[in-house]
């Protein structure tokens, strides 16, 4: 059985009904927030702490080794429910990293619209390279739609290089050097 | 030009009759919205007034209509998670929490006790932020806009705290399907108690500047009286329906996330009127912050997610990047969905508006059938029609906001 309670309604009193304690209460809270400290800031001059694991702007990152993590395996497009990301994969070069080149892919095109995008995190969330993350960036414009949609090159530049516990290919080099692949 | 007619002297009844037209004079339409201040959304009513008096007032909806339940029907369901952000967009967490425990209730799926309580306590404190936001504007509805500042500075402290819990302020998007996107970061209980200590003192203020003012209630009592009776014919859930006198709440009804083992009181009005309404929201706030100070106290140990739903619930992020197994399973619960069986299912939670409740078809799989969202403001203003006509003009205003209603739930 729930357990009620029934607001009280009480009549106004005699005094109450003048105004006069209303208005000196009034007048207190005025002045003594006039006391306080501001709570505002002064944007953008002063800008908010943002909390670790904040959803801002999704940027792609790479190993601190600066090989691109993105394998191209396309989930975070499949997953985007208002389908802000288009990834084209393409090969990695052979000449530059012999070792990973056909074994794993990287995006050829990695665009992200940004008008389209609603930071939700899911992208973030199902990679399964840990490639892609939404850092702290908040606040984005533009002066055309297509200054909105951040190519590869602009992804990379936003994202920078995160620390990474697992590196993925100096593991496997190691494993391959002591005679043990795969 | 003058006409003249000839009545004769003795017949009083057809001189009154041949004067009421002049006497009545025309009516005027008047047409308030859908983007006006104080229908809070694009909320459009069109009324036909009197004078000053109100005659007939039709709302038109769905301005705001985005076709989330054709959508819903076209992904996955953790997919849709951040369309619920849309729906109550004042208490998203609550509207995440509701969605995703509708989904396990189809899927049978029972969560760990910890993740229960993150939910209680989201939805608590969405609870809490949505009624803040109803004191202050319908504060300033009536005229008194130093409350609206007050409530606004507590609810900034909310979402610093909503924050840090989920990424975002304000779209959440913080439950999956068999858990929540991420643990309670570290010391964040602590500060959720911090709120509570401050929140109750600017009650009081709030209390101070409204509740005895004089000018506050010659606006509000007795003004937009419902009665029981027809708060029930209409469907009206939630603080609004508690007010005029019902004690119906979900949360001590058909207990959920283990609301039975929380004390708190069941706020009840005795006029159903917009005075009653807003000591309603007042005091659910003070309960609220109750059950989480309870829910603090006793915090559980254990996982936030359903460590057992393998199909359901994504393999912890390490695992996905180590281990073969969970690479595939991350891969085919993305892309095929969390697998919930075939059958149908209705869910509704006390959300800070009302009853929010979601009718999941699914033919099995992890894309729903068919999703149909019982809004809460929708039915809660299903009443305007009714309960307008026969007020003043200016009441309007301190009616809308009485209700407190959102248009983002309203038209979907
Ligand atoms: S944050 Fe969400 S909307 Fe934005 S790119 Fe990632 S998945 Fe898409
Ligand atoms: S960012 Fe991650 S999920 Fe997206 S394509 Fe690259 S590896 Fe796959």
């Amino acid at each position: 059985m729930a357990k009620t309670k029934v607001l009280e309604r009480k009549p106004l009193t005699f005094a109450e009904k003048t105004f006069i304690p209303q208005i000196i209460g009034g007048l207190k809270t005025t002045f003594g927030t006039m006391l306080k400290k501001g709570v505002t800031l002064q944007y953008p001059e002063e800008r908010p702490v943002i909390p670790n694991n904040y959803r801002g702007v999704p940027t792609l990152v790479k190993d601190p080794n600066g090989r691109e993590k993105c394998v191209s395996c396309q989930l975070c497009e499949f997953v985007c429910p208002p389908k802000a990301i288009r990834i084209t994969p393409g090969e990695i070069d052979a000449e530059a990293e012999p070792d990973r080149a056909h074994v794993e892919k990287a995006p050829k095109e990695f665009d992200i619209n940004m008008l389209r995008c609603i930071y939700c995190g899911l992208c973030q969330e199902v990679c399964p390279e840990e490639a892609i993350f939404l850092q702290d960036i908040f606040s984005l414009s533009g002066y055309s739609r297509e200054e909105m949609v951040n190519n590869k090159a602009k992804l990379y530049e936003l994202g920078g290089t995160l620390p990474d516990k697992h590196l993925k290919w100096d593991k496997k080099k190691a494993a391959e050097s002591a005679g043990n692949a795969h | 030009m003058a006409t003249t007619k000839e009545i004769t002297i003795g017949d009083v009844n057809a001189r009154a009759s041949e004067l009421e037209t002049e006497l009545q004079g025309e009516t005027m339409a008047l047409n308030v919205g859908p983007s006006h201040p104080t229908t809070h959304g694009v909320l459009r009513l069109m009324m036909e007034l009197d004078g000053d008096v109100v005659k007939k007032c039709e709302p038109v909806l769905g301005y705001l209509h985005r076709g989330d339940e054709k959508i819903a029907e076209n992904m996955t369901y953790n997919q849709f998670v951040p369309y619920t952000d849309r729906l109550d967009y004042l208490a998203p967490l609550a509207n995440n929490v509701a969605y995703a425990m509708a989904v396990e209730k189809l899927a049978a799926l029972e969560v760990p006790e910890r993740c229960q309580s993150i939910r209680v306590l989201c939805c608590e404190l969405a609870r809490i932020s949505s009624h803040l936001l109803g004191v202050g504007v319908y504060g300033m509805d009536a005229g008194a806009w130093t409350v609206f500042m007050f409530t606004f500075t507590e609810r900034e402290k909310l979402y610093t705290l909503f924050e840090e819990l989920t990424g975002a302020r304000f779209t959440t998007s913080y439950t999956r399907i068999g858990g929540v996107a991420r643990d309670i970061p570290e010391g964040w209980l602590g500060r959720v108690l911090e709120f509570c200590k401050g929140v109750l003192p600017v009650l009081d203020q709030v209390d101070k500047l409204l509740t005895r003012n004089r000018i506050f209630m010659d606006r509000t009592v007795g003004v937009g009286a419902i009665s029981k009776e027809d708060a029930i014919a209409y469907g009206i859930t939630g603080p609004n329906l508690r007010a005029c006198g019902v004690d119906l709440d979900l949360r001590k009804d058909k207990p959920y996330l283990g609301y039975e083992k929380y004390d708190f009181d069941v706020p009840i009005g005795t006029n159903g009127d917009c005075y009653d309404r807003y000591l309603m929201r007042a005091e659910e706030i003070r309960q609220s912050v109750r059950i989480v100070r309870q829910c603090i106290d006793q915090f559980p140990e254990g996982a936030y997610y359903a460590e057992d739903a393998k199909k359901i619930f994504a393999p912890n992020k390490a695992k996905v990047l180590t281990s073969m197994e969970e690479l595939i399973q991350n891969f085919m619960i993305v892309t095929e969905g969390p697998q919930v069986p075939a059958g149908e299912v209705y869910f509704e939670a006390e959300n800070p508006k009302g009853a929010l409740g979601f009718f999941v078809v699914s033919k099995g799989g992890g894309v729903p059938y068919r999703l149909k969202i019982r809004g809460p403001s929708f039915c809660n203003l299903s009443i305007l029609d009714k309960l307008i006509p026969g007020h003043y003009l200016t009441d309007i205003t301190v009616i809308l906001g009485s209700l407190d209603f959102v248009m983002g739930e309203c038209d979907r």
